[in-house]
């Protein structure tokens, strides 16, 4: 039965399309955005399927090859990978579409079929990472996912796309080494590279120096990947000089999957047992994700240019999630799991309007953007209800992660966290609403006047993924309960009852 | 005291070597202002870790794993072999990407040197 | 007893639907000014259609849906919640009327977004006013703060601009600490559905609860106690409908309303006083009674005169709530609907007088009695109505206020009503002589307000002073209901 062979094939039906697709590219370049749109679509569709099997039958697991785990590599999804796979598709599906229009006005033309294939192999890369079960296979997985999202931020326009993306390769790369590093010490200590056998394992060893330094290995590699705080320093230029479809990916995939490949080596791998009792490093990096989200909003607030802005942004609310697993808590991490699909979703809408401004006007910085509500304002409708749900205002999305993780703060004692995530919603509210007071309550300034009177909501291929995200941010803080009751039976399997 | 430290520091002593290597390395890709020195600290540090991989399956007197009629031979682990070739080709993918960027920035800015960018892109 | 209906859900989703309506006509500005005043009316048969229900003692309850256990989205209609329904949507009506006539004589411009986000800002305040429990108040709260917001800075001038900033940063942080004290609670109890007597009882120390109860006053900054009242003059460089039905009554009135809903339904009665929160209430409110009054007198501007008025007479109310009597709590709950009737006749006549004047300060006002006598008149008899004199209604909230005191055994807050009258008069009667008696220094050609204005503010001085003849349908009725609920004891 091909159902059966959907979370391999999840893998790979993008390579093959990114094959085709470089093939298509040769013949006419015109045939790369419907290959590539199929691709994600029907990846969407299967990895939609595969959820509803997950929640009805419990995990899945796939042999490749048919060799037996732990010798050969297994592919497990249960219902965490199976949200983080859905949650990831649906933002490639609404990229790719929002692509179609952006692209071609921000790179050559006669690198479109570069850039699909490209996009392809990332999407690849993330769907690995989100379905492998395997250690190796995972770092294998982010290196491809991560080679093309350098060579996708090289494709911007500015030559200082190319700075940032060495920049970011030269990071990337580290962190990937660190975690190669982690890897190879776990297996010198219990020979697998099966993560439910290492789970296994494990414990006995949970003493061991060995085991600790991979630890630390893994949380350093991946906090590299994640962007946290003091780490973060290769994110706002990436973010800046990318083409817009390119940072849409990179806020709402690219990093999602990092977290996911958290999660996964924190709770799956090692136990909460290991890492809340064995060594308190869950501490230091609650504090750490604390100073990533007021550090983050505090640099935010300094910026003059949106994508800049929403950079910084991201490192804040980024910080939220790993806050959320920091606290190790029930409700908390149920909280920083929601604000998975709620970042992907309000930041890739976000950085769609960015881009959408970019495309239609020109315009990059905030300054610019007096009064550019008038002539486009379903865009200018759509960044307020996005921005409202970053700042946690109910009833959109951005507020119920919030409540999540605050009241996971409040159940575990740790009261400074609940300030400080109460805080932040203020400090997110001031750079936000200054966009929106620029937007809706000034007239457009001397130096653009003419540019924001002539501006023009964007192109309905790029309109309708901006207000499909806006939309979900409104639904999924009323239908909070729909991605909850996905969460809560993977919460409650590693940390016990509510 | 030094007696019963240093056997178990030679014993061990492939694993201070790739430690010792790795350092080079990120030294490298942190002081050096060359784009393509710091790729090279990369590759170093990377050739570390492969280091570190193979010499973790090697074990004193061991054969190559190949089967033989002999039940009792002693073979290294092949593992972190065939991971470390899939590691290296990963490597060498990312040296690609990494020296392809370098030449763009070249052509792009006509420097390969940090500092100059730096400079450069400050004074935009 | 609680009845499943969702004829509340119904009523805060027709000013929400003609928002949508009012966006899609943006074009036809008379179709889109019609739906404001269809959807008015609908809002208002809607809530009045909940009266008889509740006069016989049911409770249109409905629960949407459930995000986790103890945490749903409800609505409840209770008497305690008709009272403020019952004012805002009324008000509405003759406010929506009033808007079209001042925007028409004033040349407003943007009114898509000044209708959109008034009849969304309705909508708020009606979900506060029904919220069943803490988390929907706390949604429809941040709601009403938002949507506000550009109406505030309708003019879009710098003052405006600066006004807007200070009304979210107040308001915005206020938010931030209602969201921590619903947190707390739903933290401590499992659930936030208010019930009369309270949740929280036996549930934490007494210095938590002491924390709470703060966090939750500043919360509701909305109440516009001082020293957290700065953003209500400032807001005054809204139109002036706005200023009329937001500033001096739905949103204050949220503010106000929210804390007595938290001292009656979260807190209960008994605890506040076991721990003499009461009366740390009672001590903020006379002060800023006392205080407002005296900044008031200092006030040129109309307008800010006004807002300080509101702000010392929401303060009366926050009294009554403190002192924890029966008398006290009808004090409290009917000078809900009493200000808001006088309150908004005051400033539509100033609005009628800035629209056809262009005059705001009062010390220009020489004689503009006898050019718009009918505009002053009213002014007149909502100025006495604030003073507590007859035959005005004010004076039965002062009357209840003041035996509340008695009750309470607490007579100090009997000097504090009475010095506050006095303050009232002095900075009310001025305004009047102004008007009145002195002599305009040039002549020029004024007469009264369109009909469109000079209509609603005729009605609402009238019913000022038929709520003092006929008090009791429907204000004092249900707030006899609401008092019996709060304080547990039986029907009349």
């Amino acid at each position: 039965m091909i159902i059966d062979h959907f979370p391999v094939l999840v893998v790979v039906l993008p390579l093959v399309g990114a094959f085709v697709t470089l093939l298509a590219g040769w013949a006419d370049r015109r045939l790369c955005f419907p290959i590539a749109m199929a691709t994600t679509f029907i990846q969407f569709c299967i990895s939609l399927q595969i959820l509803s099997r997950v929640m009805q039958t419990g995990p899945l697991h796939y042999n490749l090859g048919n060799w037996l785990p732990p010798w050969g590599i297994e592919y497990v999804i249960d219902q965490l990978n199976g949200f983080v796979l859905v949650v990831i598709l649906f933002l490639c599906v609404l990229t790719c579409l929002y692509s179609y229009r952006s692209i071609h006005s921000e790179i050559d033309e006669k690198k479109i079929p570069a850039f699909y294939t490209v996009f392809l192999l990332l999407v690849t890369g993330v769907c690995g990472i989100a379905v492998t079960g395997d250690l190796f296979n995972l770092y294998v997985f982010l290196e491809i996912s991560s080679l093309a999202a350098y060579a996708l931020v090289a494709l911007g326009r500015e030559k200082r796309s190319l700075v940032s993306s060495f920049t970011y390769l030269v990071m990337g790369s580290v962190s990937a080494c660190f975690i190669l590093l982690g890897i190879g010490h776990l297996y010198i200590a219990t020979g697998t590279l099966n993560m439910a056998d290492l789970a296994r394992l494990l414990p006995p060893l949970y003493g061991s120096t060995v085991i600790q330094s991979a630890f630390i290995f893994f949380i350093i590699g991946l906090s590299i990947k994640t962007a946290l705080f003091p780490l973060h320093l290769w994110l706002p230029d990436a973010y800046r000089y990318s083409p817009s479809a390119v940072t849409v990916l990179l806020a709402s995939v690219v990093s999602k999957i990092g977290v996911y490949a958290l999660i996964r080596i924190l709770f799956s791998v090692f136990t909460p047992a290991f890492i809340i009792i064995e060594i308190p490093v869950m501490e230091v990096f609650c504090w750490l994700a604390a100073v990533a989200i007021i550090g983050g909003s505090v640099l935010a607030i300094a910026q003059t240019d949106l994508k800049r802005m929403l950079a910084y942004s991201s490192v804040s609310q980024m910080g939220y999630i790993l806050l959320g697993i920091g606290i190790a808590d029930n409700l908390a991490v149920t909280g920083g799991i929601l604000q998975i699909l709620n970042h992907a979703v309000m930041k890739g809408c976000l950085f769609m309007i960015a881009g959408a401004f970019i495309y239609t006007s020109g315009i990059r910085s905030i300054d610019d953007l007096r009064g550019i509500a008038r002539t486009m304002p379903l865009t200018a409708a759509a960044f307020v209800i996005a921005a409202a749900s970053m700042i946690g205002i109910p009833p959109t999305a951005g507020f119920m992660s919030k409540w999540f993780i605050a009241l996971g703060a409040l159940e575990s004692g740790q009261w400074i966290f609940v300030l400080v995530i109460l805080a932040s919603s203020l400090l997110t509210a001031i750079y936000f609403w200054k966009v929106i007071e620029y937007m809706y309550f000034r007239d457009p300034g001397t130096r653009c006047a003419e540019v924001v009177s002539t501006a023009r909501d964007p192109p309905a291929g790029m309109l309708v993924p901006i207000l499909i995200l806006a939309a979900a941010c409104v639904l999924f803080g009323i239908f909070v309960s729909i991605p909850l009751e996905v969460i809560e039976p993977f919460v409650t399997g590693i940390l016990g009852g509510i | 005291m030094i007696e019963t430290l240093l056997p178990g520091l030679f014993l061990r002593y492939n694993y201070y070597m790739a430690v010792i290597i790795m350092l080079i390395g990120l030294y490298a890709m942190i002081a050096k202002g060359n784009l393509i020195k710091k790729i090279i600290g990369l590759n170093i540090f990377q050739t570390a870790i492969f280091l570190f991989y193979i010499s973790s399956s090697d074990i004193i007197g061991g054969t190559a794993p190949i089967l033989t009629s002999d039940p009792a031979s002693v073979y290294v682990n092949p593992l972190p072999h065939v991971l470390i070739l899939t590691a290296i080709v990963v490597a060498v993918s990312t040296t690609a990407v990494g020296l392809a960027l370098v030449i763009r920035i070249y052509e792009a800015y006509g420097t390969i040197e940090e500092d100059e960018l730096i400079a450069m892109e400050a004074k935009e | 007893m609680d009845q499943i209906s969702f004829v509340p859900v119904l009523a805060i989703c027709i000013p929400a639907v003609a928002a949508v309506l009012i966006l899609i006509f943006r074009n036809h500005p008379m179709i889109r000014e019609s739906w404001t005043i269809l959807a008015s009316f609908a809002t208002l048969a809607c809530v009045l259609s909940m009266l008889p229900l509740v006069f016989s003692g049911a409770e249109p309850y409905a629960a949407l849906f459930q995000i986790l256990p103890g945490l749903s989205i409800s609505f409840r209609a209770d008497a305690f919640a008709l009272i403020f329904a019952l004012t805002s949507s009324s008000l509405w009506v003759l406010n929506s009327f009033y808007s079209i006539g001042y925007m028409q004589a004033h040349h407003g411009k943007n009114l898509t977004r000044y209708f959109f986000c008034f009849s969304v800002a309705i909508s708020a305040a009606l979900g506060v006013a029904f919220s069943a429990d803490l988390l929907t108040m706390f949604i429809f709260y941040e709601i009403l703060t938002l949507s506000t917001y550009p109406l505030v800075v309708h003019a879009e001038s710098e003052e405006a601009r600066m006004a807007g900033r200070k009304y979210l940063a107040y308001l915005l942080t206020a938010g931030i600490f209602f969201l921590f004290s619903v947190l707390l609670t739903y933290f401590l109890t499992g659930g936030t559905a208010f019930a009369p007597g309270g949740i929280l009882t036996g549930q934490g120390s007494a210095l938590l609860m002491m924390i709470l109860f703060i966090t939750f006053l500043i919360g509701f900054a909305k109440a516009a106690w001082i020293p957290l009242h700065s953003w209500l003059p400032s807001a005054m460089v809204a139109p002036t409908p706005v200023s009329a039905l937001l500033h001096a009554v739905a949103v204050v009135k949220a503010g106000v309303f929210g804390i007595a809903r938290v001292v009656f339904y979260i807190f209960g009665i008994d605890m506040v006083s076991a721990l003499g929160l009461g009366l740390l209430l009672a001590s903020i409110a006379s002060f800023t009674i006392i205080v407002a009054s005296m900044m008031a007198l200092t006030q040129d501007n109309l307008k800010k005169r006004l807002a300080y008025s509101t702000i010392s007479q929401l303060s009366y109310i926050l009294l009554g709530v403190a002192l924890l009597t029966p008398s006290g709590i009808i004090a409290a709950l009917i000078h809900i609907p009493f200000h808001a009737f006088m309150k908004i006749t005051l400033f539509f006549s100033a609005g009628a007088i800035i629209v056809m004047t262009g005059i705001e300060n009062i010390s220009e006002m020489k004689g503009i009695g006898r050019k718009m006598p009918i505009t002053m008149l009213m002014f007149a008899i909502g100025a006495i109505g604030i003073c507590g004199l007859p035959p005005v209604c004010g004076i039965i909230t002062k009357w209840y206020l003041a035996l509340g005191a008695i009750e309470a055994g607490q007579l100090i807050f009997l000097v504090v009503i009475l010095s506050s009258s006095i303050l009232n008069v002095l900075y009310f009667f001025p305004i009047i002589s102004t008007a009145f008696f002195e002599k305009p220094d040039v002549d020029t050609g004024v007469h009264e307000a369109p009909l469109f204005m000079l209509i609603p503010l005729t009605i609402t001085g009238i019913c000022s002073v038929l709520l003092f003849l006929f008090p009791d349908w429907p204000f004092l009725t249900l707030v006899t209901i609401a008092e019996a609920i709060i304080t547990g004891s039986v029907l009349p």
